[in-house]
């Protein structure tokens, strides 16, 4: 649904990506505005990951089209993509850190790498520093993955995805697998990224407390805290509740829709509200 | 029957993608020289005492052998230049071959195989990397540099292993034996000595970073993928050597 002639940051056209001829997207399509939220809903195996994955071009779809910021990224090869992921920044499920670097090394590593960013060296360091104090985790510099918790190295993955200041942030199930506490301090470094970098962001998890959290809650600057401030009211961008479901986009709407809807799949995933 | 085709020839392909992509970009940038030399040493100098020890005993029983089978026609003395020719041509590139397979290929495949199903290739590729420049081409460069070069090793030992036994237990004078090691040796045999490997080292990096990259189905994947690379390159490596070994063997003739 493009609004008008308003250009949008990622775009899918009636997607289909099958493996070994099973669908694992059937024709999906959506579109999302500069600065908007999308939450992404759905059951394990509902293509939720393979979904953000083919919106940064490591998938292939089969069919359709997915257009990132306005531009046709289903024909392009690997070294035209590099261009285009280098302003995506990407949270993978496991946080995906590389187990033989350190973690300066892991969040250094797209601003050294992407050829586009050419961020000078001397810059490097104090940007690694920025973006680990952003996560609360500057102290840890200089050790390995492996060293660090669950948290901290989705905190340090968070990090990584955001350090080159990507204008599209896409998040594979932030919360996944940490305890409620851990849960809330990622989804707050989630908001806050988003209301500080006016980032379009998707978040993809199968916790509805997440996107509860996400559209209700606005960082505030000024206490360094989050606060109630519904997303989409007044002049904040919105949030939209996606719902995935065997491999079929079956929701798309704001927060009230999704809660006054009847479907039992989705229904399943409202009641878990807490 | 066409189905049961399918899956070989369709990875078969794959491979051949692969290899034309890795060999590929040794003359594309950028070129990550710190894993290049990281792997040397892995590979290399990692491979080092258990080269040395396999190749000292191989020569060791080379000559031992050797000398029965010599003492039938009274030509112990002749040991040196079977020891040499047996080591140069065929021992040395095989059994160094067969020992960096066991230890890399499935190192190279667990490796890659777990940066696989943590999604870290992925997340190469997203963070602007081409997985293939920064892990395969490497190990393909360093593996083709260090094998040649363990050889050397494994043969030299070999021989020192052989004269161990030559001296003290055939009783040939030290003179006696290494006039013979050198003068068995031909153009011929050193250069198929060196050829070897250096196919050897394309087969078995190659094949490690083939199954490591195409690994699914988490850590029990990973096991997979490990016992897959090196059953191929071990297999790959004798059929290779009988082709190399008839292509030299033809043309010594002629």
């Amino acid at each position: 649904m493009p609004e008008g002639s308003q250009p949008t940051v990622l775009r899918f056209e009636d997607v289909t990506v099958s493996f070994d001829g099973e669908a694992v997207l059937s024709k999906v399509s959506f579109a999302a505005a500069e600065a908007e939220t999308r939450v992404i809903l759905g059951a394990a195996g509902s293509g939720k990951t393979v979904l953000l994955k083919t919106a940064m071009g490591l998938i292939k779809p089969d069919s359709g089209r997915v257009y990132v910021f306005e531009k046709d990224i289903s024909t392009m090869d690997e070294l035209q993509l590099f261009a285009i992921r280098s302003r995506i920044g990407m949270l993978f499920q496991e946080s995906a850190l590389f187990d033989s670097m350190t973690i300066e090394e892991n969040v250094a590593y797209p601003l050294l790498n992407q050829k586009s960013i050419q961020c000078p060296k001397a810059e490097v360091r104090p940007r690694v520093e920025q973006a680990l104090e952003f996560v609360e985790l500057a102290a840890t510099l200089d050790k390995f993955p492996s060293e660090l918790s669950g948290g901290m190295r989705r905190r340090a993955a968070i990090a990584r995805a955001v350090v080159t200041q990507p204008p599209l942030l896409l998040y594979d199930s932030p919360t996944a697998g940490l305890d409620p506490i851990t849960a809330h301090t990622i989804m707050a470094l989630l908001i806050k990224e988003r209301d500080v970098s006016q980032a379009t962001t998707l978040i993809v998890t199968h916790r509805y407390q997440d996107g509860n959290l996400i559209a209700n809650f606005r960082y505030n600057s000024e206490h360094g805290g989050l606060q109630p401030g519904r997303n989409g009211e007044h002049d904040h961008p919105r949030t939209t509740f996606m719902v995935m479901k065997e491999g079929q986009l079956i929701f798309e709407g704001d927060q009230d829709q999704l809660e006054e809807s009847h479907d039992p799949y989705i229904c399943k995933f409202v009641k878990q509200r807490v | 029957m066409l189905d049961l085709l399918k899956e070989p020839v369709l990875a078969a392909q794959e491979f051949f993608v692969l290899t034309g992509r890795a060999f590929r970009n040794l003359f594309r940038r950028p070129h990550y020289w710190d894993d290049v030399a990281l792997q040397m040493d892995s590979i290399g100098v990692g491979s080092l005492p258990l080269v040395i020890l396999v190749g000292a005993f191989a020569g060791a029983v080379m000559a031992l052998q050797m000398s029965r089978a010599l003492a039938q026609y009274g030509q112990v003395g002749k040991t040196g230049t079977l020891v040499s020719l047996t080591l140069t041509r065929e021992l040395g590139p095989v059994l160094t071959s067969l020992m960096v397979a066991g230890r890399n290929s499935s190192g190279i495949a667990s490796e890659l195989g777990s940066m696989k199903v943590t999604e870290q290739i992925d997340a190469m590729r997203a963070l602007g990397t081409d997985p293939i420049q920064k892990l395969v081409t490497p190990r393909l460069l360093s593996t083709s540099f260090m094998l040649p070069l363990l050889t050397i090793i494994a043969d030299f030992v070999g021989m020192v292993g052989g004269f161990i036994i030559a001296q003290f237990y055939l009783g040939l004078s030290a003179r006696q034996y290494w006039t013979s090691v050198w003068k068995a040796l031909e153009w011929n045999d050193v250069a198929q000595g060196l050829l070897k490997p250096l196919v050897f080292a394309v087969v078995i990096s190659l094949i490690g970073c083939f199954y490591g990259l195409r690994t699914t189905g988490g850590t029990q994947g990973v096991g997979r993928a490990t016992t897959q690379a090196v059953v191929s390159a071990t297999v790959l490596i004798f059929i290779l050597d009988l082709l190399i070994t008839k292509v030299f063997v033809s043309q010594g003739a002629s």
